[in-house]
C-alpha cells in the first residue's frame, strides 16, 4: 500500500512537472498579451519532432554518440522551437495586436492547424517511436517502483523552472516582462521595449513547452503530430486552475491537475462503488476546474481580474 | 438633426449590384441543387447544418459578446435526442416533428443549466468553463454505454418523416434544412432587432453600463444561452436524422472551434457573415478534396491571412439582411 502510494505520487509528480512546463507558456503569453495561445500545444509537439530530427542527424551524420548526442539534441531542439515561437508571433499575432481580443486567439488556431498538418505532411500522420533519453533503471523504494527516467524528468523540469524563476524575478529581462505584464500601456509610456518583452515571452514559453514535449515523448516512448492537442488542453486547464497570468499558479495548477488525474484514476471506482470508472478521470478534472472557477473566478493563485484588459480592448 | 442628415448622406447607398448578385447566386444554387449528384447535395446539407449552428452560436458570441467554446454540447443533445427517441436503442420510435420539439426544449434547458453557473464569469474564464462543459458532455456520452452506445454510437436510426412525407434522400434534407435555416435566420435576425437584441448588444459593449441603465443582464444572458442552445439542438436532431447514425466523434472540441472560426472569419454578429464563413471553411475543403492533407494546411494558412487581412470578418457588419432587402427592392 505504501509502495503504491509512493509510486503513484512519483507518477503524479512526473506528469505534473511536464504539465507545468507547458502551462508556463500559456500563462506567460496570457500575462503579457491577455491572449490564449491555442498553438502552444503544437510547440510541445514540435519539440519532440525537432529533437528526434536533431538526434538522428547527430547520431547518423555527425557520428556523435550516447549521452552527449541526447543532451545536444535536447538543447538544440528547445532553442529552435523557441525561435519558431518568436517567428510565429511576428507573423501571425503581431499584426493583430491592436485588433479585437478574439482575433489573435483565432489566428493561433490557424497556426495550430497549419503546424499539425505541416508535420503530418512532412513526417507522416502515424505515431513514431521516440528514443528514451534515460537508461532504463528501476529503483525499489519501500515496495514502489521508481524509474531513473522519472527522476531525470523531475530534475530537468525543476532545473528549467528554477531557471525561469531566476530569469523572471532576478534579471533585467524579467523586470521588463513583468512590467509589460502588469500594464502594457504604462510600460510603453515608460519607454520599455514592449516588443522585446513579448518576443522574450514567445521565446521562453515555446522553449519550455518543447522541453515538456521531449520529456513527455521520452517518458511514453512515442510521438505523433496530434499529441499537442490533448496535452495542450490539459496544461491550459492547469494554467487556468492555478490562475492564468501567474507563474507560480501555473506550476501549482499543473501539479494539482496531475494529482487529481492519478488519484482520480485510482480512487474514482472505489469511491463511487464502480459506478464511475477511470474513464471519468477527465470529467473529474474539468468538474474541479469549473468548481474552482465558480468559487475563485481568477483561479487559485490568480489576482482578481483587473478590468484593464476590458477597458483598453474590446472583447470581440 | 444636421448631424443625423450628414450621417445619412455619408452612409454608402444600398448597393444594388452586390445585392442582386448575392440574391441571384443564392437562387441559382437553390434551383440547381435538385439536379446535382447526391454527393454534392450532401456537401450542401452539411453547409446548411453549419450555417444553422453558426446562427445559433452567433447569438452568444456575436450579439452578446460571450465566448462559448462548448457549443457542440447542445448539438450533441439534439443529435442524441433523435438517436434515442427514434431508434431500436430504447425501442422508441417517435415522430420526427415531436422529437424536434423535444430536442428544442432539452436544448433550451441544457443552455440554461450551463448559463446559470457561468453568469458570473467573463471573457476567457467563460471560454474555458464552456469548453470544459462541452468536453464533459462528450466524455459522458462516450462512456454511458448502456444509454448512448458509447464510442460505437447509435446506428439504424429511423427514417424521418413529416406529416406522412418521408424525408430520406439528401435532396429532401436539403429542402428541410433550407426551410429551417430561412425560418431560424429570420427569427434570429428579428430577435437581434428586438428589445432583447438591444439588451444583448448593450451587454456586449459594456456589461456594467448595461446593468446601470436597468437591463436585467442575468435574464438577457440566459435568454441568449437558451436561444442559442435551442438552435444548436435543432441542428443536431436534423443532423442525426440525415446521418441515421450518431456517435461522440461528431461532437469534439474541434467542432466547437470550427463554428467559432466560421463566425469570425465570415463576419462576427452578421448572419450573412456566417454563410460566407461556412462556405469558406466547409465548402473549400470539399472542393480541394483531391489535395488530401495539403488542403488542411492551406485552410490553416488561409485562416491566419484572413484574420490578419480582415480581423472583423469578410462580410462587413453593415451588410446584413436589411441592406440586401434595401438593395433589392428599396431605395
Amino acid at each position: 500500500m505504501l509502495g503504491n502510494l509512493i509510486q503513484q505520487t512519483v507518477n503524479a509528480l512526473t506528469i505534473g512537472s511536464i504539465y507545468a512546463l507547458i502551462a508556463l507558456g500559456y500563462t506567460m503569453v496570457y500575462g503579457v498579451l491577455r491572449m490564449i495561445n491555442f498553438a502552444h500545444g503544437e510547440m510541445f509537439m514540435l519539440g519532440a519532432y525537432v529533437a528526434f530530427l536533431a538526434l538522428s542527424l547527430l547520431v547518423g551524420d555527425v557520428g556523435m554518440s550516447g549521452a552527449l548526442a541526447l543532451t545536444v539534441a535536447f538543447l538544440v531542439a528547445i532553442f529552435l522551437v523557441g525561435l519558431i515561437g518568436v517567428g510565429i508571433e511576428r507573423v501571425a499575432y503581431k499584426p493583430l495586436r491592436s485588433s479585437t481580443r478574439l482575433a489573435p486567439m483565432l489566428s493561433s488556431l490557424g497556426v495550430s492547424l497549419s503546424l499539425v498538418t505541416g508535420v503530418q505532411i512532412l513526417a507522416g500522420p502515424q505515431p513514431v517511436a521516440f528514443p528514451s533519453f534515460f537508461p532504463v533503471v528501476r529503483y525499489q523504494v519501500m515496495g514502489g517502483t521508481i524509474t531513473l527516467m522519472q527522476i531525470g524528468i523531475l530534475i530537468a523540469a525543476f532545473v528549467l523552472m528554477f531557471g525561469l524563476h531566476v530569469l523572471v524575478n532576478r534579471s533585467r529581462i524579467g523586470i521588463i516582462v513583468r512590467a509589460v505584464s502588469e500594464s502594457r500601456p504604462t510600460a510603453q509610456l515608460l519607454g520599455i521595449n514592449v516588443n522585446g518583452a513579448i518576443s522574450m515571452v514567445f521565446f521562453v514559453g515555446p522553449l519550455l513547452g518543447a522541453a515538456g514535449g521531449i520529456l513527455y515523448s521520452s517518458y511514453y516512448g512515442i510521438m505523433s503530430p496530434s499529441m499537442g492537442a490533448v496535452i495542450g488542453l490539459k496544461a491550459f486547464t492547469a494554467a487556468i486552475l492555478g490562475g492564468i497570468g501567474s507563474i507560480p499558479g501555473a506550476m501549482l495548477g499543473a501539479f494539482i491537475l496531475a494529482f487529481i488525474e492519478v488519484w482520480g484514476t485510482a480512487l474514482l471506482p472505489i469511491v463511487t462503488n464502480g459506478v464511475l470508472g477511470t474513464e471519468y478521470r477527465d470529467v473529474l478534472a474539468f468538474a474541479i476546474l469549473i468548481l474552482v472557477l465558480l468559487v475563485r473566478p481568477a483561479g487559485i493563485l490568480g489576482e482578481a481580474v483587473s478590468e484593464e484588459s476590458i477597458v483598453y480592448k474590446r472583447e470581440f | 438633426m444636421a448631424a443625423a442628415d450628414t450621417l445619412a448622406a455619408a452612409r454608402p447607398p444600398a448597393n444594388r449590384t452586390i445585392s442582386w448578385l448575392v440574391f441571384a447566386i443564392a437562387i441559382a444554387l437553390i434551383v440547381a441543387t435538385p439536379f446535382l449528384p447526391n454527393y454534392h447535395v450532401r456537401v450542401l446539407n452539411s453547409l446548411l447544418i453549419y450555417i444553422l449552428l453558426g446562427i445559433g452560436l452567433n447569438i452568444v458570441i456575436g450579439y452578446t459578446g460571450l465566448l462559448d467554446l462548448g457549443f457542440v454540447a447542445f448539438y450533441a443533445v439534439g443529435a442524441y435526442s433523435y438517436g434515442l427517441l427514434a431508434s431500436p436503442q430504447l425501442g422508441l420510435h417517435m415522430p420526427f416533428l415531436l422529437i424536434l420539439l423535444v430536442a428544442a426544449c432539452l436544448g433550451a434547458v441544457t443552455g440554461i443549466l450551463l448559463g446559470i453557473p457561468v453568469l458570473r464569469l467573463r471573457g476567457d474564464y467563460l471560454a474555458i468553463v464552456t469548453l470544459g462543459f462541452g468536453e464533459i458532455i462528450r466524455i459522458i456520452i462516450n462512456n454511458l454505454d448502456w444509454l448512448t452506445g458509447g464510442p460505437q454510437g447509435i446506428a439504424r436510426l429511423d427514417k424521418a418523416s413529416i406529416l406522412g412525407i418521408q424525408i430520406a434522400r439528401p435532396i429532401d434534407f436539403f429542402w428541410l434544412l433550407l426551410i429551417t435555416v430561412l425560418i431560424v435566420g429570420t427569427v434570429v435576425w428579428r430577435l437581434e432587432r428586438s428589445i432583447l437584441g438591444k439588451a444583448w448588444a448593450a451587454i456586449r459593449e459594456d456589461q456594467d453600463a448595461a446593468r446601470g441603465i436597468g437591463i436585467n443582464t442575468t435574464n438577457a444572458k440566459l435568454a441568449a444561452f437558451a436561444t442559442s442552445a435551442t438552435i444548436g439542438s435543432i441542428a443536431g436532431a436534423i443532423f442525426a436524422a440525415s446521418q441515421r447514425f450518431v456517435s461522440p466523434e461528431s461532437f469534439t472540441l474541434q467542432e466547437s472551434v470550427l463554428i467559432v472560426l466560421m463566425i469570425v472569419v465570415g463576419g462576427i454578429g452578421n448572419i450573412f457573415g456566417i454563410v460566407a464563413g461556412a462556405a469558406i471553411l466547409i465548402l473549400l475543403p470539399e472542393l480541394l478534396r483531391e489535395f488530401a492533407e495539403w488542403r488542411i494546411l492551406f485552410l490553416g494558412l488561409l485562416m491566419i491571412s484572413l484574420i490578419i487581412a480582415r480581423p472583423a470578418g469578410i462580410v462587413p457588419r453593415s451588410f446584413g439582411p436589411e441592406k440586401l432587402i434595401r438593395g433589392l427592392f428599396g431605395k
